[in-house]
């Protein structure tokens, strides 16, 4: 219990921290009342109104507090382009996203926990060289270039997926043709976010494998003549699990964040797609706002990577 | 591991302590000896020829290339022409050769990708030292800045910045360069503290470092003559490693359109591949090369790290 409370506060302090730090940037490094004025989407009376409301003219000590006040109570200024509160816009992107980088996460987890298994029990064979060189090219290649080559042969060339978009363009789908059609546009990009989180989890569990493959326990099993796959997933890879528990809660974080580019490749409707809108349009509230849910989606992911570990390992929990 | 009085150092840690050269000349002597343990481990070598090749590509790219891609009688109404002996690589959507771009552009990618582990490394071994080294309430605040660049989703921090910088990048003649090196090399810091912090705490336990303090030497002495010659092997496996992830990342935000757009760079020419619908057309010439060069390199430079960090940490050698 103690343990939880001091991880919930550390979580609490880093979260206070990106509100101060957010507020720095775009109130005070950044000039908010020129990117206002600049904005001809407004007219001049609603730029002045919105100089006004957001305090912009007041001591900084004021506007930080007006800041607070607005951020806790979920008004997150109003987005410059589509005139729409941010936080409306980031709340139907999220799920659109979450769909995409969750299910990629899940099976990355899964095929790659696997491969590390593969890897880690046969060190030095071929299959190993095979599985961990694949890990190191596909860590090294920026996600969104594997997605242009994936549109170019699957989509363009052989047709066995759509472009992009979250559904056909004018098709009016509801029910169960709306779901397949969705689900078939997702594919693709959930194949190459998968593609793109899957060596990590080679990497983990291959090197946690071999760590726990050495370990006297492990011998033991051995030597009672234990046959080789009960030694294995009896005793090796439950206790090799443990770096992994703690990568899928921090990428769960990432989900938010995790695929803009690929969101921007695939124009699918999600949080990295307004991204990039926002970034084309200079829309600092939108970045200001999707910066600061991403933080937050991230702090909590990781208290609960924490509080899993500590509950899972009992070295940690005792000691 | 059991406490002992020494710990086992790595040969070329020996050698500096050993010399009596500045830190420059030490930093040298440990990268020679260096050069000569990465050239013999095979995955070590080939990074390195790939890395070299790709060098003197950025040194002299611009003066074999073709054609001047930046000159406006570069463009032609060739538009995606398919490799040719007058293109090699084909033409990009306004008629320019692209083997010229993707030469002028290592450039880009290179110096950026060097420049922003170099930023990254010098504040990574600042925080890191004076956490390690000072401890108590700078060890503290220090911890806390770093948890939070490591914890901080690190790609929306970058765009916010490089957006935040945007209005600087423009007047500055080479703004949007310096926004993604100075960008890229705050967001990437934190990482190599930690190492760093983590080192200093064990070599300040030595007994040489006691030994200096009771002889009344100052803070700045024993950082600069025993702390950082001990940690600086660490920290060039360390920054070769975040050259890798800096070309990356330099990639995706000019992917992402945060580029200079008047500067060729790899990530950049995937942009432009996007934009003007090259998978749609089939025209491969335009980003498989980009794309290959990024790959080429960033594999090369993590192969160069691990075979550095396999040296500067004798425990990951016995793990082989």
């Amino acid at each position: 219990m103690r343990v939880v409370l001091s991880k919930s506060l550390v979580a609490l302090g880093t979260l206070v921290f990106v509100l101060v730090f957010n507020f720095f940037l775009f109130r005070v490094a950044s000039d908010p009342e020129l990117d206002i004025r600049r904005n001809n989407r407004l007219t001049p009376q609603q730029q002045e109104a919105l100089i006004e409301e957001r305090g912009l003219r007041e001591p900084v000590f004021t506007q930080f507090r007006i800041y607070i006040g607005d951020t806790l109570t979920g008004d997150f200024d109003t987005s410059y382009t589509s005139g729409r509160p941010v936080l409306t816009e980031i709340r139907e992107a999220l799920p659109n996203t979450i769909l995409l980088v969750g299910s990629a996460t899940v099976l990355a987890a899964l095929i790659g926990t696997w491969l590390g298994v593969v890897a880690g029990s046969r060190r030095g064979t071929t299959s190993d060289t095979v599985i961990t060189q694949g890990s190191l090219i596909l860590y090294s290649m920026p996600e969104f270039w594997l997605g242009m080559v994936m549109i170019w042969l699957l989509a363009s060339t052989i047709g066995a997926f759509p472009t992009g978009l979250k559904t056909d363009p004018g098709a009016d789908l509801t029910g169960l043709s709306y779901v397949i059609n969705v689900l078939q546009h997702a594919a693709l990009p959930i194949i190459v976010l998968t593609l793109g989180l899957l060596g990590q989890y080679v990497v983990i569990m291959r090197s946690a494998l071999t760590d726990v493959m050495n370990e006297d326990f492990v011998t033991t099993a051995r030597a009672v003549g234990l046959p080789r796959h009960r030694v294995l997933r009896g005793h090796a890879v439950r206790n090799a699990l443990l770096p992994t528990v703690t990568l899928i809660a921090l990428n769960l974080g990432f989900v938010v964040s995790g695929a803009i580019t690929i969101e921007a490749l695939f124009s699918w409707p999600g949080i990295g797609q307004l991204t990039v809108e926002a970034i084309d349009a200079n829309d600092i509230p939108m970045l200001q706002g999707i910066f600061l849910v991403t933080s937050v989606a991230v702090i909590f992911a990781n208290l609960v990577a924490d509080l899993a570990i500590t509950y899972l390992d009992p070295r940690i929990r005792v000691g | 591991m059991a406490t002992r009085g020494k710990e086992p150092l790595a040969p070329q840690t020996t050698a500096i302590l050993a010399g009596s050269k500045g830190v420059f000349g030490r930093l040298s002597t440990s990268a020679s000896r260096s050069f000569h343990l990465i050239v013999k481990s095979k995955s070590g070598l080939i990074g390195l020829v790939i890395l070299a090749f790709f060098t003197l590509i950025a040194i002299f790219g611009p003066l074999i290339a073709p054609q001047d891609p930046m000159a406006s009688s570069s463009y032609s109404s060739d538009i995606l022409a398919p490799p040719s002996t007058a293109h090699w690589l084909g033409t990009d959507n306004i008629g320019r050769d692209v083997l010229s771009e993707l030469l002028y552009g290592a450039r880009i990618s290179m110096i950026v990708g060097f420049a922003a582990a170099l930023v990254s490394a010098v504040i990574g071994s600042l925080v890191g030292i004076s956490a390690g080294y000072f401890g108590g309430w700078t060890e503290r605040i220090l911890t806390v800045i770093d948890d939070w660049f490591l914890v901080i989703p690190f790609l929306p921090l970058a765009i916010v910045l490089s957006q935040v910088l945007d209005d600087w990048a423009k007047s500055a003649p080479f703004g949007s360069t310096l926004v993604l090196i100075v960008v890229i090399g705050l967001t990437g810091w934190a990482g190599t503290s930690r190492i760093i912090r983590s080192q200093v705490l064990s070599v300040k336990e030595r007994m040489f470092i006691e030994r200096a303090q009771a002889l009344g030497a100052s803070h700045a002495w024993i950082i600069r003559r025993q702390i950082l010659p001990n940690v600086l092997p660490l920290i060039f496996a360390n920054t070769v490693l975040i050259i890798a992830i800096a070309i990356l990342t330099e990639s995706t935000l000019s992917f992402l359109g945060l580029g200079d757009p008047n500067k060729f760079s790899w990530g950049g020419m995937l942009n432009a591949a996007n934009d003007s619908g090259a998978m749609a057309l089939g025209a491969w010439w335009f980003f498989i090369p980009p794309g290959v060069c990024i790959v080429l390199v960033v594999i090369s430079f993590t192969m160069v790290g691990y075979a550095i960090e396999e040296i500067v940490n004798p425990k990951l050698r016995e793990r082989k």
